[in-house]
């Protein structure tokens, strides 16, 4: 019997996660090996344009449509620092509201002006 | 008459349960199954399912006595999957790499742009208001994609789980926040309200940018991807000078 198509995705995933994480560490670069990853698959994925059907779309479908079940376990961690949450309230909302707000509104704006200008220009 | 002398074993059968990766993977995919069930109930987006799950589970461990590493031993086994996931946003990425040809300057300049400031405000805010050293490298990456914010805060000395939670928390606020905000500022071009809800809050601002238009959701859904590679990049050498 064949493979499924789900099991050689999940495989090609994780060769392409293995070999982003062997190289960050091998090259000793500040960068997170599964992003490697990501950069290697998509390389996959436009070299061989896979169908709807192929287990390349399948499996990281079925990851996707789940990826907030699979960083519960580490968001659960918090309960070791509720003490330091309550403690830094302020930078805490601070540090994010602000943050978010000043990169949401320069994206957004300077996105904007630069699509209007490329309009613009024939 | 003790439980024992009735031949039960309520304590060993205690310590077999916490310690059982059993415990922790049940109780993680039955707190994400109520979790999306009241996402579907309420259709709001305060209710992220993994936020829901997170609290419960808090709750169970805290009412329970549990030590997070003994929850761990079975939450490990459903988080390793986390890396593989990461991988797999290379499909979005691959299914709207069609828009980077049609704006990819619009693309390239929002994203660099965006990154650099949200680090750089998360970072000096943090500190501005009093926040340690731990908790500015904590709030730093959180404008990348969950999975990715994690890892980068491992890999700079932040407090992971904490940047999680961070970054579920800008993803909700874009979702509830984003599209008023970018009438209010008068940003009606889809693809750059795409850009910018994609932009800093990922994978939930997406399912928000998706509920007003496709080409939104596309343009947010690429620029999640992207914005995760410009963060892993800017985290590091902007910290270097922060």
């Amino acid at each position: 019997m064949p493979n499924p198509p789900v099991l050689r995705g999940l495989l090609v995933l994780l060769g392409c996660q293995l070999a982003g994480e062997v190289v960050v560490r091998f090259f000793g670069v500040q960068f997170p090996g599964a992003v490697v990853g990501m950069l290697l698959f998509l390389v996959v994925l436009r070299v061989r344009r896979p169908a709807a059907s192929s287990g390349l779309v399948a499996a990281p479908s079925l990851l996707l449509q789940h990826l907030h079940l699979l960083f519960i376990p580490a968001g659960v961690g918090i309960v070791v620092y509720l003490g330091t949450i309550r403690r830094n309230a302020l930078p805490l909302a601070a540090g994010l509201w602000g943050s978010w707000l000043i990169g949401f509104v320069v994206t957004a704006l300077v996105a904007q002006a630069l699509i209007r200008t490329v309009r613009e220009r024939p | 008459m003790t439980a024992l002398e009735l031949g039960l074993h309520p304590h060993a059968t205690w310590d077999w349960l916490t310690g059982s990766p059993l415990f922790g993977i049940t109780i993680t995919l039955a707190a994400y199954a109520v979790g999306r069930w009241l996402h579907q109930r309420t259709a709001s987006p305060l209710f992220q399912p993994v936020l829901v799950a997170i609290v419960l589970i808090v709750v169970v461990l805290e009412v329970g006595g549990i030590d997070y590493s003994d929850y761990l031993a079975g939450g490990s086994y459903i988080g390793f999957w986390l890396g593989a996931a990461t991988v797999s946003l290379a499909l979005p990425l691959h299914r709207e790499w069609h828009l980077v040809r049609s704006a990819w300057l619009p693309i390239a300049v929002g994203i660099v742009a965006g990154a650099l400031v949200s680090i750089t405000a998360a970072v000096l805010l943090t500190r501005v208001a009093g926040g340690s050293r731990t908790l500015q490298l904590t709030m730093a990456p959180k404008a990348a994609t969950t999975p990715v914010s994690l890892a980068l805060s491992t890999q700079i000395g932040g407090i992971p789980a904490l940047t999680a939670a961070l970054t579920i928390i800008a993803g909700i606020t874009g979702a509830i926040a984003g599209p008023w905000l970018l009438d209010r500022i008068g940003v009606r071009d889809l693809r750059a309200r795409g850009i910018a809800l994609g932009s800093v809050s990922h994978g939930i601002g997406t399912a928000r940018a998706l509920a007003e238009s496709t080409t939104e959701g596309a343009f947010s859904a690429l620029c999640m991807g992207l914005t995760a590679v410009a963060t892993s990049v800017l985290v590091p050498l902007l910290l270097l000078v922060l």
